[in-house]
């Protein structure tokens, strides 16, 4: 009697629908429903099953072979930074999984939102050194803004959501989540897959303090020389027309980090150009002369501030960041504006007069005036025989009018490029800031393309740099991402050359780097292309790149041993920036 | 100026969470003192009290640093001035030497330790206090054949705090950009994303 009336209520209760699903299953399920449509990966022995359960979703995920997994994570770096979502890796155990920490590295400290899933080893192989087993949660956990091992499938519909909404939400990042083997092929009652909108512990963003916003609109509408520098964080809060607003009606100058670059356009009245160590003449030195300096969502690096005691010390310092750990942590604020500068921005624009600073303003142009004639106008126009990087740029340019996405490598050439290149719309500058990672370029140009398919992508890449991953030539040859590559090449390993040549004597030590005959190797992949070392040369083979239907190579020699001016010392004072 | 800070945090319970937090000291190469991680007076929410010698300045980033993680809830850094703390001292000596020796039972007492195992071969002795008053006991049981000795970490109470609820209501209200919400879930479990 009893069991029946149990058995009447369990039929009169609709059972919860569930299906029986794989782990594996479940990982894929959970991309799609978070809008995942491309994948960056490599296969191997711990992540097999996920792959087994990937065959059958290739209508719905497309996945990219890449040769390395470096190449997977820098392309979905890239992919993150053009289109704004979040880039997605898969990688085995052991060595696939320690591939992706140097990408791990690079997004942690560029905030670049990724979802890395890697294969472990069975659960009950953890911690016997069983094969391609490594400690991937605790190499990783630095390089990480969260990781999490999934040692049970039904584990991972929740840890997925999580992951998901951790790299994308707050201060963006990567994440890691590490699966065993048997949580993969384990088969568990799945309820579907809810999207994480909390996690207690974690706040994405603090709440925005009016009284600081109050205080930085006084500040502002008091200063005769307010100088305004900006990052990333504009990009990455989708706070590009707030700020356009902000510094319109204030009528700021503003100046942008390496990472803010293409947040305004370059060709705005009120852009004065780069910070930094190569950045522009006038941005450097002013920010030792402005009264009030408003720093949105950057967070003075060192290749900023130059030194940080010599650094902006007569200005009052305003600093708008959505990590509280950020402020404070090289400058002191006076202001600080704790928030999203998506919402702290047009409090801040509503409380400010609308002004004009001309004669600051001015200051600006003058410096402009001054570095055109010691070093911009040369580097764009040299009398040398040698082409110069810059007038590559230039040439670009002409031809994309600041419409392509320009990404970079690391050394002279990204320097240049961040330099000259123009942009005329945001998410459009893909370089390895933070980290500085050479051999970043060609996957993330890959991933940059997959993440803005509509927009033309052209890499720019040292000779150096080129050759630590072009093996994703590989990558481009099977799946025919249309990757523009200038490979600017002065056979020298040139920044660090630079540095010997200005701080060490000249003492050349192993910068002298030899090529191969990079359009061979673009041949060998199927890939057009073609090599100029004349000048006459330049625009016409620019132009054939851009017009050719699919990736091309354009090697261009440029002269051997040019410097990159302008140059904050290390060491010393922005105030200190040398022209030549 | 360096000084001894005691650092209070409040965690979930996580496998690695440990190392997340240990590796922001290892980082910065700054050598913690003393560490004890136990559960709280809220369930589920975990408690390490992490001792460190540096400038208040380091202290307040590496706060920061340590609130950032994902699955740390709050930071707090305390001078000694500003908590009550204690540690945990257990001394093993032979028992014949303290049932001969009037000296000892007289030491054993000045100091307040207490009996936690009494066996034909040897006694096991409890206290706890400070660093000084521990370290009191060894230097003053060595001469009577101390075998072995061990020390917990320090645990702290801060003086001000009235629980973590109450903390935390105070911290928002003292510091700028602190998010009101944040405790709302506390003793919800249920509403509470969690895998």
């Amino acid at each position: 009697m009893e069991i029946l009336e149990i058995i009447e209520e369990r039929i009169s209760v609709p059972a919860k629908k569930t299906v029986s699903i794989t782990g594996s299953e479940a990982v894929l399920e959970a991309m799609i429903a978070e809008g995942v449509k491309t994948i960056f990966g490599y296969p191997g022995g711990a992540i097999m099953p996920i792959y087994d359960a990937l065959y059958d979703y290739q209508d719905k995920l497309e996945h990219i072979l890449v040769r390395h997994e470096q190449g997977a994570i820098h392309a979905a770096q890239g992919f993150a930074r053009t289109s704004g979502k979040v880039g997605v890796v898969f990688a085995t155990s052991g060595p696939g999984a320690t591939n992706l920490v140097t990408g791990l590295a690079d997004a942690q400290i560029d905030s670049t939102p990724l979802v890395c899933i890697t294969g472990q080893v069975f659960a009950h192989l953890l911690g016997t050194d069983a094969f391609q087993e490594t400690d991937v949660i605790n190499i990783t956990t630095p390089v990480t803004k969260w990781n999490y091992q999934v040692t049970d499938a039904t584990e991972i519909p929740a840890a997925l959501a999580k992951a998901f909404y951790i790299a994308k939400s707050g201060r963006p990042g990567p994440v890691l989540i590490d699966i065993t083997k048997n949580a993969q092929v384990q088969k568990f009652d799945y309820e579907g897959y809810t999207k994480c909108k909390k996690v207690r512990s974690y706040r994405p963003k603090p709440i925005v303090r009016k009284e600081y916003i109050a205080q930085a609109a006084k500040l502002i509408n008091e200063a005769e020389r307010p100088f305004v520098i900006f990052g990333q964080g504009v990009i990455l809060g989708e706070a590009e027309n707030e700020l356009k607003a902000f510094i319109e009606k204030g009528g700021l100058p503003a100046a942008w980090t390496i990472l803010g670059l293409s947040a305004l356009e370059t060709g705005h009245p009120l852009n004065v150009g780069m910070l930094g160590m190569h950045g522009n003449y006038g941005p450097n030195v002013l920010t030792n002369e402005c009264d009030v300096l408003i720093a949105v969502g950057m967070r003075f690096d060192d290749r900023v501030t130059g030194r940080l005691d010599k650094y902006a010390k007569q200005a009052k310092v305003i600093h708008l960041d959505i990590d509280p750990a950020e402020i404070d942590k090289n400058v002191k604020a006076l202001a600080p504006v704790w928030g999203d500068c998506k919402e702290t921005l047009p409090l801040l624009t509503e409380l400010i007069e609308k002004k004009e600073h001309t004669a600051w303003l001015q200051r600006f142009h003058e410096a402009t005036v001054k570095e055109n004639e010691i070093v911009i106008y040369d580097e764009l126009h040299p009398s040398k025989q040698e082409m110069s990087m810059g007038e590559v740029i230039d040439a670009l340019n002409e031809f994309t009018k600041g419409d392509a996405v320009i990404v970079t490598d690391v050394g002279q050439h990204q320097m240049v490029a961040c330099r000259y290149a123009k942009f005329t719309q945001s998410k459009s500058n893909v370089t390895s800031g933070g980290l500085g990672t050479m051999g970043f370029a060609l996957p993330a140009a890959i991933g940059a393309k997959y993440g803005a398919p509509e927009r033309t992508v052209v890499a720019i890449i040292g000779d150096g740099g080129f050759q630590m991953t072009l093996q994703e030539l590989g990558t481009i040859m099977q799946f025919g991402a249309d990757v523009k590559i200038i490979i600017l090449n002065n056979r020298f390993l040139g920044m660090v050359r630079q540095w010997q040549e200005l701080f060490n004597s000249r003492r050349y030590s192993f910068v002298d780097i030899q090529s191969p005959d990079f359009v061979m190797i673009a041949k060998a992949y199927g890939i057009a292309g073609k090599s100029i070392s004349d000048r006459k040369d330049l625009r016409s083979t620019l132009k054939e790149m851009l017009e050719h239907e699919g990736s091309y190579l354009l090697e261009v020699m440029v002269g051997k041993e040019n410097n990159v001016f302008p140059m904050v010392p290390q060491g010393c004072g922005v105030g200190e920036i040398r022209l030549k | 100026m360096k000084q001894e800070y005691t650092v209070t945090v409040y965690t979930e319970n996580q496998v690695g969470l440990l190392n997340r937090i240990a590796i922001i000291f290892s980082r910065r190469k700054i050598n913690i003192e003393s560490l004890n991680t136990s559960p709280s007076e809220i369930e589920s929410v975990h408690r390490f009290t992490i001792v460190i010698n540096e400038t208040e300045e380091v202290v307040r980033k590496l706060c920061r640093q340590i609130e950032k993680q994902v699955e740390v809830l709050k930071a707090y850094y305390n001078t000694n001035e500003e908590i009550v703390w204690q540690e945990l001292a257990l001394y093993k000596v032979p028992t014949d030497v303290i049932a001969e020796k009037v000296k000892v039972e007289r030491l054993l007492r000045q100091f307040g330790a207490r009996a936690v195992l009494i066996r034909k071969d040897y006694t096991v002795f409890e206290t706890s206090g400070h660093r000084e008053e521990t370290e009191g006991l060894i230097k003053a049981l060595e001469p009577y054949g101390l075998i072995e000795f061990v020390r917990s970490a320090r645990v702290a109470i801060i003086k001000t705090s009235n629980g973590f609820h109450e903390k935390l209501k105070e911290f928002e209200q003292g510091e700028p950009g602190e998010e009101v919400v944040e405790n709302e879930f506390l003793n919800k479990q249920e509403e509470v994303f969690s895998m």
